[in-house]
């Protein structure tokens, strides 16, 4: 196995060049400028497809160009310009297209900071263009895991038909680690519905306009079922010291990296902490956090954000145990030692003692 | 009665129609399908269609088509021709699709002399949102946002976009047209003519902006509205080849 010392964000594109991706199109955006890089050298290289578009936007749309010819496409921005590319994913989801989308997250809202944050979880999660659709979200915990995830991604949009969103931050962007990467894609199925002009054959097109409400309807529902379908075969998490926890904690990306951390403190204390970490975000791993309310009571949420995975959690959860938030908001990296404190007075608290 | 010329192969049979009477739209279609037959590309073309009155334009040619939102046509006609470079590659847009909320994707897929090819239909106005005042519409001109005509101090002046591409290295070609009468329709079959030879010759972008006639929303009978092409919209934009490389490389 040949091991690569490489940053989160040359790694988001080493994968995709590997996992059979030709066609790349970005616009300039801190903290993730190296993915679009390394893919100007590497991917025209390897005799694919680079253009440094004007904007977001129009990147989004070579995107579906690209996409709607069968070719594995990928774009990546940071919050900002994923919010401008809302748009072109709400058309991805419509023509039922796929794509993968890299958000490396930074501080928000608005240019906020480029410091490593997880305030897009509502948007990533919740559709984030218009219109009634869902999008997997994946979210990667270390160097290694952005690599297998990259991978995933492609595989995951093609079967599904839609696009793909690799959730990741400033830190995962800017670490390096050793990677193994996976062996490079050499054959890809064919894409019979691709667009590759008529031949011989008949004409096909692409739409997303549909007047008439009933079609409409028929095409929300098609896409339902098809989310039903990810939200049943996809759904993905890492349980780490769950074996024996008494109290769970739910972290994904840099804060489960940094709750793994607080938990091997907090276990030296003798309080037996676990974490769930989402690896898909959506598809939210939900069932197992409901079957784990038969045994625990105690759940403590981890964010760098107000609280946007919390949600998800009291959606699962309901009222069957406590939960509880610590947040680090705007670009703050909080430290294992910050959080192994907030966990140590929690789990004092809720049973009685004086911390 | 026998008809003299036959149905284009590239354009479906038993639609009905469901653009306005007095329309350019419908004549430049069926010049775009008969040149795809002519030039023997409508086998290996994508097209891309936009929002506004030709969004439905994939019912009536008969290729393979994509639907750009509104004013992302060259983006998407990007995407397609850098994954597949041995495609005809065709954009077709209106004036507020492709000189104002697209005017970026317009700009830069110009400027990078995208090798494909941009059908420009300018009627001065917002056609399918009701007739609107648009980017192209001339000073004084009566729009449901410019009620009492167009202002250039609270509206600005009208946006010659395609003069401006003209100058860009990236284009290739570049001609104003109008389907005002038989004869500005036969020009405007040579100017596309001539654009579509030059993305097969693979000499870069080529754009054909054809001042094409909105009666209904112009509130003037098809006959007027021809009038106003020649004797007032073409006065803003004059007709003629506004760049032509074809010789040169």
């Amino acid at each position: 196995m040949n091991k690569t010392f490489i940053s989160g964000n040359h790694t988001f594109a080493e994968a995709a060049i590997r996992a059979g991706c030709s066609c790349y199109f970005g616009y300039p955006i801190t903290p993730q400028n190296e993915l679009g890089e390394y893919m100007a050298m590497h991917l025209r290289e390897a005799g694919g497809v680079f253009i440094q578009s004007e904007s977001e936007i129009a990147a989004i749309n070579m995107v579906i160009g690209a996409s709607s010819t069968g070719a594995r496409v990928m774009t990546s921005s940071s919050s900002p310009g994923i919010s401008l590319k809302q748009e072109g994913l709400s058309f991805l989801a419509g023509f039922e297209l796929p794509a993968v989308v890299v958000n490396v997250m930074r501080g928000g809202p608005g240019l906020g900071n480029i410091a490593p944050a997880q305030g897009d979880y509502f948007q990533a999660t919740r559709g984030g263009g218009h219109g009634d659709y869902r999008m997997p979200v994946l979210a990667p915990g270390s160097v290694q895991e952005i690599a297998d995830l990259t991978y995933l991604s492609f595989d995951l949009a093609d079967r599904y038909k839609t696009p793909v969103m690799i959730l990741g931050d400033g830190m995962m962007g800017q670490t390096k680690e050793p990677v193994v990467f996976p062996e490079p894609i050499q054959d890809l199925p064919e894409k019979e519905w691709a667009l590759k002009s008529r031949g011989d054959g008949p004409s096909k097109y692409m739409a997303s306009l549909i007047l008439d409400p009933a079609e409409m309807e028929q095409h929300n529902w098609k896409l339902e079922r098809k989310f039903q379908q990810i939200a049943k075969n996809e759904t993905r998490y890492e349980a780490y010291k769950m074996d024996d926890a008494e109290l769970v904690i739910i972290a994904y990306g840099t804060t489960a990296r940094i709750a793994k951390g607080a938990i091997n403190r907090i276990r030296k204390e003798g309080i037996k902490a676990g974490l769930i970490r989402p690896i898909t975000l959506w598809p939210f791993p939900k069932k197992i956090l409901q079957e784990l309310t038969k045994t625990i009571d105690q759940f403590l949420v981890f964010e760098m954000s107000t609280g946007q995975m919390l949600e998800d959690v009291q959606l699962a959860i309901g009222g069957m145990a406590d939960i509880s938030f610590h947040g680090r908001p705007g670009g703050v990296v909080p430290t294992p030692a910050e959080f192994a404190r907030f966990v140590y007075r929690e789990y004092q608290e809720k049973r009685g003692f004086k911390s | 009665m026998k008809l003299k010329n036959k149905w284009p192969k590239y354009y479906k049979k038993d639609v009905v129609t469901h653009y306005c009477p007095g329309c350019g739209h419908g004549i430049v279609h069926r010049i775009v399908a008969e040149l795809l037959e002519e030039m023997d590309l409508g086998k290996r073309t994508i097209g891309v269609n936009p929002a506004g009155c030709a969004v439905l334009a994939y019912n009536y040619f008969d290729i393979d088509m994509i639907e750009a939102a509104h004013g992302r046509g060259t983006a998407i006609a990007t995407g397609i021709k850098r994954a597949r470079p041995d495609l005809f590659v065709l954009s077709y847009q209106g004036d507020g699709d492709l000189s104002a909320i697209g005017t970026a994707e317009t700009i830069h897929s110009a400027n990078r002399g995208e090798n494909f090819t941009v059908i420009f239909i300018n009627n001065a106005v917002y056609g399918m949102t009701g007739g609107q005042m648009a980017p192209t519409s001339i000073l004084d001109q009566k729009t449901t946002t410019s009620p009492l005509g167009r202002e250039p101090g609270v509206d600005g002046y009208p946006l010659h976009i395609t003069d401006i591409v003209a100058e860009f290295k990236g284009v290739a070609y570049a001609e104003r047209v109008s389907v005002s009468s038989p004869k500005n329709i036969r020009r405007t079959k040579k100017a596309i003519q001539a654009a579509f030879q030059t993305q097969v010759d693979g000499l870069g972008y080529s754009i054909v902006e054809v001042l094409s006639a909105c009666p209904t929303n112009w509130k003037m009978n098809t006959l007027d509205s021809c009038k106003w092409i020649d004797n007032v919209l073409a006065e803003e934009f004059p007709l003629g080849v506004l760049t032509d490389k074809r010789g040169q490389k």
